[in-house]
């Protein structure tokens, strides 16, 4: 992560067969800070979250992201972020090692071993490496798209109910990743919880305000 | 309204024209239609059917246009013009293909034939009901306008091979390429006055249709808009 | 840049194969639905003898409908599964399509290989005159087939009704393919020589550059949410 980021979002708006879910929002983030995404059930914090990942095409509006203050191309953004959901699945029918070796090779990395070893300790899943992923518990699946998230070292993280399906353990390693990608990086984290609220440096409620700009 | 009455009255004209105008073999009178051998009074469906299967793909070339105007702006009116023009084009169709398969029966004894020009009506039949086929199977109003418009797109590059591949494949039996030919040089000034009356009445009926059609579907769009 | 984004190409058509050997749901359909498809016609046909042209048209509505009951998983799977999103993370669209394009034309391939050989074998009254003719018409054939229908399954999977749907849409868009496929079939059967294919080839080379050169710029269109 040596290059410096930046990530822009301009006058976004959500319509989904006609419910507006939300409206124009702007913000803008740059290196080592984070943004988390608050409201209630149904309120478009995984919608929002998703537009910024550039997953979601929203209905007007737009995202960029800033790679040493140039603009760069949307359709290679998946590089430059991790994405951890409980929504996300990733293949069953593939052991976790698979699973990280895809990304690997998909993201260009040439030595995968040396990528993939560190984050499976760290995660505890080294064990399970070679169990396929329909027989990981729900929390070793969640720990796993951690790992799938990190892999290729994203400067852009974003994180969906950050602390699901993990234990006490599994928060508390969460914890650690979220305060380093804030140190290095950028951190969007999308959530209800209190803890993980506290994390980020601004917020956005949308409870509050459907419509947002300029967050302090 | 005025546009209505003249409508009306044009295509009356044109039905009445068509059906009526007597058919000798030495057409003298003004309102004397030659007669084609073999084809006697039965010719007179030439005064319907071919303007039908003109529309029908008048009808698919705009629903084309607006399906590839829709993928670049996703303004949602081009969806709505262009599923009403299909909506159009899929009756005029089965319009085109019923009286066409009648003239089969009149010229070569049978129904149907396979040949060049009844299997491209048939496989444009078949590409308006996949069309709507999938508009009714798939949620979400933005995804339906575009994955049809895709699938317009991709029917309509398809049609156009058919068109130029078609001779090659099928040794045809519409020996009405050679009719028509034969059909227009012996058909007299009143016949042809009478079949480009009705092309242009009939296109003038689709063009109305699909106003009124698009019209519906813009006002019901924006009721919507407001409930919400 | 190319040679990366080939390289991705081929990771993403590895993993697909990987998962159909693991998994082997589209070879075992395919597998029972020949065999009973065959034995279906063996049994009506019974001691009549078919035309050789007519048994021409036979082989493709087998080849048809065993692509039909094949080459929508690749995209079917992933939208059942969940993992849309997780490509969505891993890889350019293009990149996908033309990933999932090398898998069906591979699996159609040796849907095809078997489905030939078996109808040769079985057959009676089915013989080839030209070889050549008809070996090409089957490598020309099965690209063909796999870039209409893969387009065709990317479209379907974001649908309701999937199974039903895609041989309905898929059909109109494959017969200009199925009818000059039919021809050169024919052509091979009675004997004639290469040189009087060659237009029908033509048609198949070109149905394949078209329908694989549109599907580039429509499946960004198909993918994206």
């Amino acid at each position: 992560m040596n290059k410096n980021i930046q990530f822009e979002v301009n006058d976004i708006s959500k319509t989904f067969n006609r419910r507006k879910i939300f409206s124009d929002i702007s913000f803008s983030l740059k290196q080592k800070e984070s943004l988390v995404i608050t409201g209630n059930n149904g309120s478009g914090k995984s919608t929002l979250l998703k537009i910024c990942a550039g997953v979601l095409t929203p209905t007007k509006g737009k995202t960029i992201f800033f790679i040493d203050g140039k603009p760069l191309d949307n359709s290679y953004s998946f590089r430059f972020i991790g994405f951890v959901a409980p929504y996300l699945q990733l293949y069953d029918e593939f052991t976790g090692w698979e699973n990280l070796q895809l990304a690997c090779k998909l993201h260009e990395i040439n030595d995968s071993r040396q990528a993939i070893t560190p984050l499976l300790h760290r995660l505890r899943l080294w064990e399970r490496r070679n169990d396929v992923y329909k027989t990981y518990s729900s929390g070793m699946k969640q720990r796993l798209k951690y790992a799938f998230a990190l892999v290729h070292e994203p400067p852009v993280l974003f994180l969906d109910e950050p602390a699901s399906n993990l234990d006490q353990q599994g928060s508390e390693t969460i914890c650690e990743i979220m305060k380093e990608q804030k140190q290095e990086g950028i951190l969007i984290v999308a959530t209800n919880d209190e803890h993980d609220i506290g994390v980020c440096d601004r917020v956005i409620n949308l409870n509050v305000q459907r419509s947002i700009s300029g967050v302090p | 309204m005025l546009f209505k009455l003249i409508l009306f009255l044009w295509l009356s004209l044109v039905i009445v024209a068509g059906i009526s105008f007597p058919i000798t073999m030495n057409p003298i009178h003004w309102n004397e239609l030659p007669m084609i051998p073999g084809l006697e009074d039965k010719a007179r469906i030439i005064f319907f059917h071919a303007p039908l299967a003109w529309v029908t793909t008048l009808a698919f070339l705009v629903s084309l246009f607006h399906a590839v105007r829709y993928l670049g702006k996703k303004n949602f009116n081009d969806d709505i013009r262009s599923s009403a023009s299909a909506g159009l084009g899929i009756m005029f169709c089965i319009l085109a293909t019923v009286t066409g398969s009648f003239w089969a029966k009149f010229n070569w004894g049978s129904f149907w034939n396979w040949d060049p020009r009844e299997t491209s009506i048939f496989v444009l039949l078949l590409i308006y009901g996949a069309y709507f086929a999938l508009r009714s199977s798939v949620e979400g109003e933005e995804k339906r306008a575009t994955l049809s418009a895709v699938y317009a797109v991709i029917a309509g590059v398809t049609a156009l091979f058919f068109i130029f591949v078609m001779p090659r494949i099928v040794e045809g039996l519409h020996p009405n390429e050679a009719i028509i030919v034969r059909g227009r040089i012996s058909m007299n000034s009143t016949m042809l006055i009478i079949f480009l009356c009705s092309l242009v009445g009939y296109t003038a009926l689709y063009m109305w249709l699909l106003r009124l059609r698009v019209r519906i579907a813009q006002l019901e769009f924006q009721l919507l808009e407001k409930g919400n | 840049m190319i040679r990366s984004t080939i390289a991705s190409i081929l990771v993403i058509f590895k993993k697909d194969l990987h998962s159909e050997l693991r998994t082997r749901y589209a070879l075992n359909a395919l597998l029972m639905f020949v065999i009973t498809t065959l034995s279906i016609i063996l049994f009506s046909i019974g001691n009549e003898s078919v035309s050789p042209e007519l048994l021409a048209g036979i082989l493709w509505v087998i080849v048809f409908f065993s692509s039909m009951s094949g080459l929508s998983r690749t995209f079917i799977s992933e939208e059942e599964k969940g993992t849309v999103l997780t490509l969505h993370l891993l890889a350019r669209p293009l990149t996908i399509y033309y990933g999932k394009l090398i898998f069906n034309t591979i699996l159609l391939f040796s849907f095809n290989i078997f489905t030939v050989a078996l109808f040769l074998i079985v057959v009676p009254g089915f013989t080839v005159a030209n070889y050549g003719i008809f070996t090409i018409t089957i490598i020309l054939g099965t690209l063909g087939l796999a870039s209409a229908s893969t387009i065709i399954a990317a479209i379907i999977a974001k649908a309701n009704t999937k199974g039903t749907l895609y041989p309905v849409l898929s059909f109109p868009i494959l017969l200009p393919l199925l009818l000059t496929l039919i021809n050169a079939t024919k052509l091979s059967v009675d004997g004639a020589v290469l040189a009087d294919a060659i237009g029908e080839f033509r048609i198949m080379i070109s149905y394949m550059v078209v329908l694989t050169v549109i599907s580039s710029f429509l499946f960004e269109y198909i993918w994206k949410e």
